[in-house]
């Protein structure tokens, strides 16, 4: 069984205790635990079941490379799936709940899945679920989703309730991964006066080394690590995190480092993730290596783990898999792991290795020791259902028939190191086949390559290929002095290891039935049966493979299947393994929480919501707000019991009958003043601008090169050189980018500067019949109609406030809209309801303003123009200049199709039985086309119930409308039904323009 | 005057580090000529300073100050009520040189930051290089998803300015980077 040991754990600390839950089910363990060791601790073999045939599936691994052991993580908010127990530090009331099974961890029905295994096979999806068609939808995908997957999804109306947060970090250097080569490269870049950040995805520093008892510089790797540390921590220029993965490296020097701050002391003070936004001059690699399970029939049972996951159990936790031990190790290395746990007190029944001799300094140790090494040999059987019972060993070589039997309740595997070359491959670089250690190692001739074509990424230690001690402090010196960071190679001391063996299927001559027991990916149940079948059915790419059989498509992205899945199908290609080469590895390097990646963007944070100054007193009052852009505008203002429509039909009401204020500060402003203004502004805009009196007004349409209506509002000359440019609430970031882009790209000589003023002034229209007599009780500024006439503006103080008063109306009334600077927003407008109080000044919405503007045939931009719509489309031929040399869109607009009178054109539509036309409705024509759809010949483009009118009006583009007024024609409606619709003219209300010009 | 109002009306709030929003500033943008004699001349003139190299500010030992914002842009920080004055001196001192000056007061909102190291807060927000940032160089960047310009008057204390449309998001960016037991201990 699988026990805490009276001795070891030099990360435990055991006298504390930690209770948690495992299926409900009270455990404790200590502090400094993980998951995963506290699991073991309390022989827990089984942890979860395999996605496909729902395997019993046991711990494998010891860190973020683990395939199998993901549980459910908390509950109700805090429910966090597929979380793996290796990384997972232990606190207290943990709750964990195993996954992918059903009724229960202990007896899962789907298990089935795995006797009737030979009916899904590699690509089963695509060669099963293909006919017939219609099953795929209503049969087979709801069967697949019911009873593949892994954890469950948290409840789509749940919150997550903890914050996350991102930091900015520029260094000179980021070094991933804190064993001793990150450790050497961070104290020789500090020494040198680098800004230095060196992460470690762990909690602890110093990586393998001090579990596999490494010397270096003649102290104990321990102690060395300790006193590297505290150096390190001295240096001002260097910082030191634990808990932080360098998660991916992009283009250009930037890195991401995933910190986990609150996942092992979960609270609500701090937050629980943040990522690292890093640009960095170099990004060191010292990210170690991966062990490689071996491929032999069971090898996916309970209790069979990565030999130096059973080191690291024993050393750092005081955590044996099992009373007995069988090692079975192609490498010296995997000797390692029986004296580990011979020393602490564990039977290791015997070493079974392939080679056909083990006679370097590890094997011999352990022969001294009485431990019995069968060299040659081979696991051919585990035996057991939920946990490791026996193992059969026989020859490795060839199958005689003969067999022993040995007793042990746990089985640790070494298929020998795979460098984790992730992070130098994320941005290209490249790899080579080192033979001899049989792993991908990165090539130094092709690194990923900067703005500058220059490598940017160096890999050092283990990751470099340096799998042994010396060889990896070599490498250490060796790249990082070819940085320029003067680095002495520190003496590391480690036995001398031989030379491992390529074992790829074990035994070597395994049939059919037993290589269809060997797993190769863990998680996703692809096993060398699979692979084989695939290069069978001819895939030859690795890429292609991977996809047909899944492997390495899990969680774990195939940390532990990738090496040993490309090695069966070069195997069974017979290429080699460089021919077939690698998948790609891409960017994070172990999933990252959604919540980091967000950061802040959360709730009331998730986007900035922009305010007019009058913001807060819509809100009071209860207004019923709409997205315009980044702006809240209101839509309209219920009052108690009153309907949206309601609402709108009163605030219509009121203004056309006494008097309307509408919040129309978000209306774009910019200034474009210099003696070349005129010219741009003629540029600009469609209309003759040059010829504006300073004072005055006048509506301007500007479009795109290609001649599309893009923005409209009123410009107003200030003086001979300065315009202000009213654009639209959307609009107005383009247009002072459009700007922007002319002047200084095209016009970069002419004399024209511009500002963004938007948000200095708020803008109040005062609306409707008793709109002067409200500004006259306000005095201070003569607005009548002699002296202010209809599109002039005047500049004064209004009953106290510094106000710019324009005369234009987009509702047909008379109206002013009156800017004050944005700090005196709120007291105008309270000054203005206070005052307006005798004709029942009535705030209105955007809803209102649409519809006395539709009332009044004035077009909007984004409801009459999609893009694709030209001024002379909407009968705005009076606003584009004819006498204008140029003008942006001009040559646009002269296209023949654009030319042509045969386009739709806008119209107005009203219903024969005064109905409201549908939005989005269409202009039915006579015919059918190439799709058997009706042909159509217009389509609404607004379409409201005018309160004025008590009838529906719409406005619409019609083919050649203007020339069919007076004619019915037909508009479709939802369910398929037609509208009998005349076309007259747009402006509904008041044609003569009497009333705003009163 | 008496109806003028900044957008949080100096609201503030104590995390690791204070923020707080400093109420009504006055604020100038004048684009012009940065190299020309009469630009100097005019600055000098307007508010007693010189034009600052390139991302530079005055140095604030006076309540008025002028910022570099772009080869052809300056931005003068002033009292509220004086910007207008500020703008006319400018207007008077380029006389028919082509510039623009704008009052731009009232659309921004402006927070200062108090903490042991205001880098701390900044950098969870801004992507712009802090490790090298001097006291009173002034940044143009952005604050999470909005713009905004900020410099450091001292290693305890900066200064942010972002449009006022967008203050309560500034202040819950800020109140939110700043909060008790976020500190990242990297600065």
């Amino acid at each position: 069984m699988s026990t805490r040991l009276p001795t070891q754990g030099r990360l435990i600390d055991r006298s504390s205790t930690v209770k948690f839950t495992f299926n409900g089910k009270w455990m404790r363990g200590h502090a400094g635990d993980t998951l995963a060791s506290a699991l073991l601790a309390n022989d827990q073999m089984l942890v979860g079941r395999s996605f496909k045939y729902h395997r019993p599936r046991g711990i494998v691994a010891s860190g973020g490379e683990e395939p199998n052991a993901l549980v459910n993580l908390g509950r109700h908010k805090r429910h966090e799936p597929n979380q793996r127990v290796t990384t997972t530090e232990l606190f207290d009331k943990l709750e964990a709940t195993s996954q992918n099974h059903w009724p229960s961890l202990e007896f899962d029905v789907g298990a089935v899945n795995a006797m009737v295994s030979r009916f899904l096979p590699a690509g089963f999806y695509y060669k099963t679920f293909m006919f017939p068609r219609a099953f795929w939808k209503h049969v087979f995908e709801p069967v697949i989703r019911q009873s593949a997957g892994l954890g469950a999804a948290p409840h789509p109306e749940t919150r997550d309730p903890d914050r996350y947060e991102h930091f900015y970090a520029h260094v000179d250097m980021v070094i991933a991964g804190g064993g001793i080569a990150g450790l050497m490269a961070a104290l020789a870049s500090g020494r040198a006066g680098k800004r230095v950040l060196l992460v470690e995805q762990s909690a602890h520093w110093g990586g393998r080394a001090p579990v596999d008892g490494d010397v270096v510089d003649g102290q104990s790797a321990e102690d060395w690590v300790k006193n590297a540390v505290e150096e390190l921590e001295k240096m001002e220029n260097v910082s030191l995190r634990l808990r932080t993965q360098l998660s991916g490296v992009y283009d250009h020097g930037y890195a991401l480092a995933y910190e986990r701050i609150g996942d092992h002391a979960p609270s609500e003070e701090s937050p629980r993730h943040r990522l690292w936004r890093i640009r960095a001059g170099r990004i060191v690699a010292a990210t170690g290596a991966i062990e490689r399970p071996l491929s032999f029939p069971g090898n996916d049972k309970p209790g069979v783990m990565l030999a130096g996951a059973v080191r690291d159990y024993i050393v750092n936790y005081g955590v044996t898999p099992g009373d007995r031990i069988v090692v079975v190790t192609n490498n010296d290395d995997g000797y390692r792991t029986a004296l580990t746990a011979h020393a602490a007190g564990v039977a290791v029944a015997c070493v079974v290795d392939p080679r056909p001799t083990a006679d370097g300094d590890l094997p011999q140790q352990v022969r001294a020791l009485n431990i019995p090494v069968r060299t040659g040999a081979a696991i051919s059987k585990v035996k057991g259902l939920k946990r490791v019972v026996s193992v059969r060993v026989q020859a490795f070589a060839e199958d005689d028939g003969g067999y022993d039997e040995i007793p042990c309740d746990a089985v640790a595997m070494s298929g020998g190191w795979s460098p984790v070359v992730h992070l130098w491959s994320h941005c290209g670089g490249k790899l080579n086949w080192d033979e001899g250690q049989a792993c991908f190692v990165p090539d130094t001739d092709r690194p990923p390559t900067n703005q500058n074509g220059e490598g940017y990424v160096t890999c050092i230690g283990a990751a470099a290929g340096g799998l042994q001690g010396a060889a990896a402090a070599k490498t250490v010196a060796d790249r990082m002095s070819a940085l320029g960071i003067a680095t002495e190679e520190v003496p590391v001391q480690t036995a001398n290891e031989a030379l491992l063996a390529p074992v790829w299927v074990m035994p070597a001559y395994a049939g059919v039935k037993k290589r269809a027991k060997m797993w190769l990916d863990f998680q996703n149940d692809v096993k060398v049966s699979d692979v084989m079948l695939a290069a069978q059915e001819g895939y030859e790419s690795v890429e292609h493979t991977k996809r047909y059989t899944t492997l390495g498509m899990a969680t774990d992205q195939g940390k532990l299947s990738n090496i040993n899945g490309l090695a069966v199908l070069a195997e069974a290609l017979d290429k080699g393994i460089p021919q077939v080469g690698t998948t790609t590895f891409r960017p994070p390097y172990t999933p990252i929480s959604m919540g980091a990646i967000a950061g802040e963007a959360k709730g009331a944070l998730f986007q900035p919501l922009r305010r007019t100054p009058i913001h807060d007193w819509h809100e009071a009052q209860g207004a019923y707000m709409e997205p315009v852009g980044h702006w809240r505008r209101p839509y309209c203002f219920p009052r108690d019991g009153e309907s949206h429509e309601d609402a709108v039909n009163r605030e219509i009401d009121a203004t056309r009958r006494s008097l309307g204020l509408l919040d129309a500060s978000t209306l774009g402003k910019i200034i474009v003043k210099g003696p070349d203004a005129p010219k741009f502004m003629g540029m600009l805009y469609t209309n003759m601008m040059s010829s504006l009196k300073p004072g005055k007004c006048r509506y301007g349409l500007m479009c795109n090169e290609n001649g599309f209506l893009m923005d409209d509002g009123v410009v107003v000359r200030l003086d001979e050189e300065t315009f202000l440019c009213h654009t639209t609430s959307g609009g107005a970031d383009t247009v002072h980018g459009w700007m922007e882009d002319w002047l200084q790209c095209e016009w970069w000589d002419w004399k024209v500067y511009t500002a963004n003023v938007t948000e200095q002034w708020a803008q109040i229209a005062v609306v409707g019949p008793n709109a002067r007599k409200l500004l006259e009780k306000l005095g201070g500024m003569d607005v009548s109609k002699d002296t202010l006439p209809f599109m002039q503006m005047a500049e004064g103080t209004l009953g106290g406030f510094d106000a710019r008063v324009f005369r234009i109306s987009f509702s047909g009334e008379l109206s002013y809209e009156i800017a004050v600077p944005a700090s005196q927003g709120r007291a105008f407008w309270d000054a203005l309801h206070e005052a307006g109080a005798e004709w029942n000044a009535t705030p209105y919405g955007t809803e209102a303003l649409h519809v006395m503007r539709a009332e009044k045939g004035f077009i909007m931009i984004g409801d009459e123009t999609d893009g694709t719509v030209i001024p002379q489309d909407l009968g705005l031929n009076w606003a584009i200049s004819k006498k204008k040399e140029d003008f942006l869109g001009k040559r646009g607009q002269q296209r023949t199709f654009m030319a042509s009178e045969d386009r739709w054109q806008l119209v107005g539509l009203e219903t024969v039985d005064g109905s409201v036309l549908p939005d989005g409705s269409y202009c039915v024509a006579d015919g059918k086309n190439a799709n058997g759809q009706a042909n159509v010949q217009g389509r609404v483009t607004s379409t409201y119930y005018s309160p004025t009118l008590a009838r529906g009006i719409s406005m619409g583009l019609v083919h050649k409308g203007p020339d069919r007024m007076g004619e019915v024609v037909e508009f479709n409606t939802v369910d398929g039904g037609r509208v009998k619709t005349k076309i007259v003219s747009p402006v509904f209300y008041d044609p003569e323009g009497e009333k705003q010009n009163v | 005057m008496s109806n003028a109002f900044s957008a949080l009306q100096g609201v503030s709030d104590t995390g690791f580090a204070h923020v707080k929003e400093m109420g009504l500033v006055g604020m100038v943008t004048l684009k012009a000529d940065l190299d020309a004699a009469i630009t100097k001349k005019a600055v000098k003139s307007a508010i007693g300073e010189g034009i600052p190299a390139a991302r530079g500010m005055s140095d604030g030992s006076k309540p008025d100050g002028v910022a570099w914002m772009a080869p052809d842009e300056l931005l003068f920080l002033c009292k509220h009520e004086e910007a207008e004055g500020v703008v006319n001196a400018l207007t008077k001192g380029m006389g028919d040189a082509h510039h623009l000056a704008v009052n731009v007061s009232d659309a921004r909102a402006v927070f200062t930051i108090e903490a042991r190291d205001v880098r701390e807060v900044l950098g969870k927000l801004t992507p712009a290089n802090l490790a090298d940032l001097k006291p009173r160089e002034i940044r143009r960047s952005r604050f999470a998803q909005v713009p905004a310009a900020f410099w450091m008057n001292s290693p305890n204390h900066a200064t942010v300015i972002c449009f006022r449309s967008v203050a309560q998001y500034m202040f819950d960016l800020l109140v939110t980077a700043a909060k008790e037991g976020a500190e990242v201990r990297y600065y």
